[in-house]
């Protein structure tokens, strides 16, 4: 309101600040995110120099030692962790811009719970391999979605209707993910925990690749989006009189995120809390115009230092989603309090 | 919620009001169903068992006789087992309804469970306790700690607890504290083993002495349940008319919270994390008996174990030889009423 009584040019000045502020700041993710991206591969029983590194992962460069170091040992971790994380990113962010909640996240939706639930199954009934775990686990996620989307679909989709039914149907997709489990040899039974904790550190090229493909087309896609999403946030009411389609709208929206956290499910199982963590970081960190990149970026650096935690850190290597885990909770409660307390959680 | 629509919940002489002599007749029924249900739950099974031999189990009982052993020693304590399990998740679930006034509050759903489950874990793995006597106390901090957690997150801000706050507080906190289950267990295979058939929730395999551990714990938490009728009515009429009326509001919650640790603790200790039951067979008794808690308690405490003994039943006759585990039949048949409840109750009716 504030804003009609000033003269228009502060406004274009407040606007401008805003949006320089978002541009270093997201400028300054992507820096950090390409530096932890070069250290996870330098790093190691070998140490390889940053050009190297450099040189080597984009070949630019030939030197055989080198290069079976970092493009065939360290290379496919390295670009896992960017890829999920960046997919965990924007997923969760425009989930949460989405359901117009930041406590809602894939992770707690069924989205995730559904992908277990068919990979766990792929690997203990069918002892599948990882190709037909990773299509396991994001037509499961698929197939989740549309079940919440259909059952909580009344004259449109509510954000608290779509998140209640998400958690039953996570519930009721848990508790199969537990009988199956207990219906495995123990072998299969450690694989499928080890799966459910999810870690990067075991992608398998072709998943990777899916899920770099998806990244370099939907990316593009939810950019794209960011406006319609913005009207969204408004509300369905405002969204219309703004001339969005709402329904076509959030379903576009909603299938780029459920795509990506598939795929990235796909790659390193279900990775918990990045997808919940990283826009509101990203959102603190850029001001209110920072976006689906931003987001992104950020949980690119999480899941980039949760491997780098899990490798070199700790005296035995623990699943990345351990490491997530563990940082995410505290993280994760400050948030529900400070959130809540500002009233947005509802 | 608005005001052509009066909710039932806040005016205890409300419509759905039944009579004394009717409401007492059912619950007649239901300890008459009950039993049945429990006789089923010792007859049925993979091994059929004749009545002839359940008499002689109890009457002149043969050690070297199979079914008499499994009647005994299996089929028995499974049942009391689950009686008093089921009561207690049930009453866990009226409480935690009235005190948020959340029809979805439900000791699964908001990760209370999950942190009993979590600690017991916990007890065992790094403390190295076997001791089913030793960890129920885990069991109790565990489901204390969540439901501060839970309740106190989700109870900040304008709003106060509404039910998605409530529910998403609750997952958050069960998957912190799967996650954190998953790192201790990954480390030990022989742990895995173990939690992987007692993280479905189960009663099969629950001996004696689980039942003697615990069942103290059970009658007190049972017994100060079924006592907070009064308070809940209270409650239900909203916070400053509680407190207009005399109530002391916050130490009633305390009290009901505690009842709320120790019931879910000793019950997940029994038999593992099982969701979905506390939720919805409160909403049945309230639609059997109307708004009055003084009734609705006594209602559930008869319903659940009798669901729970059901559904186990189910479990045990659907995949014979082998069997289902109580949790997965409750999680099959409890996602749609839960989802139904969603989707048509108004949620602002408590």
């Amino acid at each position: 309101m504030t804003a009609l009584l000033q003269p228009r040019a502060t406004v274009r000045s407040g606007r401008q600040v805003r949006h320089r502020r978002s541009l270093v700041v997201t400028a300054t993710l992507a820096v950090v995110a390409f530096a932890l991206f070069v250290l996870t591969m330098m790093v190691g029983d070998y140490v390889v120099p940053p050009l190297d590194v450099i040189g080597s992962a984009f070949r630019l460069t030939d030197d055989p030692a080198v290069d079976f170091i970092v493009r065939d040992l360290r290379l496919p971790t390295a670009a896992a962790a960017l890829a999920v994380g960046l997919a965990l990113g924007i997923s969760g962010f425009v989930f949460q811009k989405l359901l117009g909640n930041p406590l809602a996240s894939p992770d707690f939706v069924g989205v995730s719970s559904g992908a277990s639930l068919f990979a766990v199954t792929a690997i203990v009934l069918f002892g599948a391999g990882s190709l037909v775990v990773s299509a396991s686990a994001l037509a499961g996620a698929l197939l989740a979605a549309l079940a919440i989307y259909l059952l909580a679909w009344r004259d449109g989709i509510s954000g608290y209707r779509f998140i209640l039914i998400g958690i039953g149907v996570s519930q009721l997709l848990l508790s199969l993910v537990g009988y199956v489990i207990t219906r495995a040899d123990l072998y299969e039974a450690r694989e499928a925990m080890t799966w459910l904790v999810g870690t990067v550190g075991q992608a398998g090229s072709g998943e990777l690749r899916t899920l770099l493909v998806a990244l370099l087309v939907l990316v593009p896609v939810a950019l794209v989006l960011e406006r319609p999403l913005r009207a969204l946030e408004l509300g369905d009411d405002t969204a219309r009189a703004l001339g969005s389609r709402v329904e076509v709208g959030r379903l576009a929206l909603l299938a780029v995120s459920i795509v990506l956290i598939g795929f990235s499910t796909a790659v390193a199982g279900p990775i918990m809390f990045v997808a919940l963590i990283a826009a509101p970081i990203a959102q603190r960190l850029t001001g209110p115009a920072g976006g689906v990149l931003a987001a992104g970026l950020v949980g690119a650096i999480i899941v980039l230092a949760a491997d780098l935690v899990s490798e070199q850190l700790l005296p035995t290597s623990l699943p990345t989603g351990v490491i997530t885990g563990l940082v995410g909770a505290p993280y994760l409660i400050w948030l529900l309090a400070t959130v809540n307390r500002e009233g947005r959680g509802g | 919620m608005t005001l052509t629509q009066p909710s039932a919940a806040a005016v205890p002489t409300a419509p759905r009001h039944r009579s004394r002599t009717a409401l007492a007749t059912g619950l007649l029924v239901l300890v008459g169903v009950l039993a049945v249900v429990c006789f089923f739950s010792i007859t049925l099974g993979s091994r059929g068992v004749g009545l002839a031999t359940i008499w002689r189990a109890f009457t002149d009982y043969d050690p070297s006789s199979a079914s008499e052993t499994v009647i005994r020693e299996m089929r028995v304590p499974r049942t009391l087992i689950g009686l008093f399990a089921g009561a207690a998740l049930g009453l866990s679930g009226v409480i935690l309804q009235g005190v948020t006034r959340n029809p979805l509050a439900d000791p699964g759903i908001m990760g209370i469970n999950a942190g009993a489950a979590a600690f017991i874990v916990f007890g065992i793995m790094v403390l190295g306790t076997q001791d089913v006597s030793t960890y129920v106390w885990f069991a109790f901090a565990g489901a204390g700690l969540a439901t501060v957690t839970v309740y106190g997150i989700a109870s900040l801000g304008r709003e106060g607890a509404t039910p998605v706050k409530l529910a998403l507080a609750g997952a958050a906190v069960t998957a912190v504290l799967t996650s954190v289950t998953s790192a201790i267990v990954m480390t030990n295979v022989e742990a895995l083993n173990e939690l992987r058939f007692w993280q479905v929730g189960s009663l099969a395999g629950r001996y004696f002495p689980v039942f003697w551990q615990t069942v103290p714990f059970l009658l007190v938490g049972l017994l100060v349940a079924l006592g907070t009728g009064r308070a809940l009515n209270g409650l239900a009429l909203g916070e400053d008319l509680a407190l207009a009326l005399g109530q002391r509001v916050r130490l009633t919650r305390v009290v009901m919270f505690a009842t709320v640790a120790v019931l879910c603790g000793a019950a997940t200790a029994a038999c593992g994390p099982i969701v979905f039951i506390g939720l919805v067979v409160p909403h049945v008794a309230r639609l059997l008996c109307g708004p009055d808690y003084r009734w609705i308690l006594p209602y559930t405490l008869l319903l659940t174990p009798t669901v729970l003994l059901l559904a186990d039943i189910l479990g045990r006759v659907a995949v014979a030889p082998g069997e289902l585990q109580v949790g997965v039949v409750l999680g099959v048949l409890g996602a749609p009423a839960f989802i139904a409840l969603v989707r048509y109750r108004n949620l602002a009716e408590l």
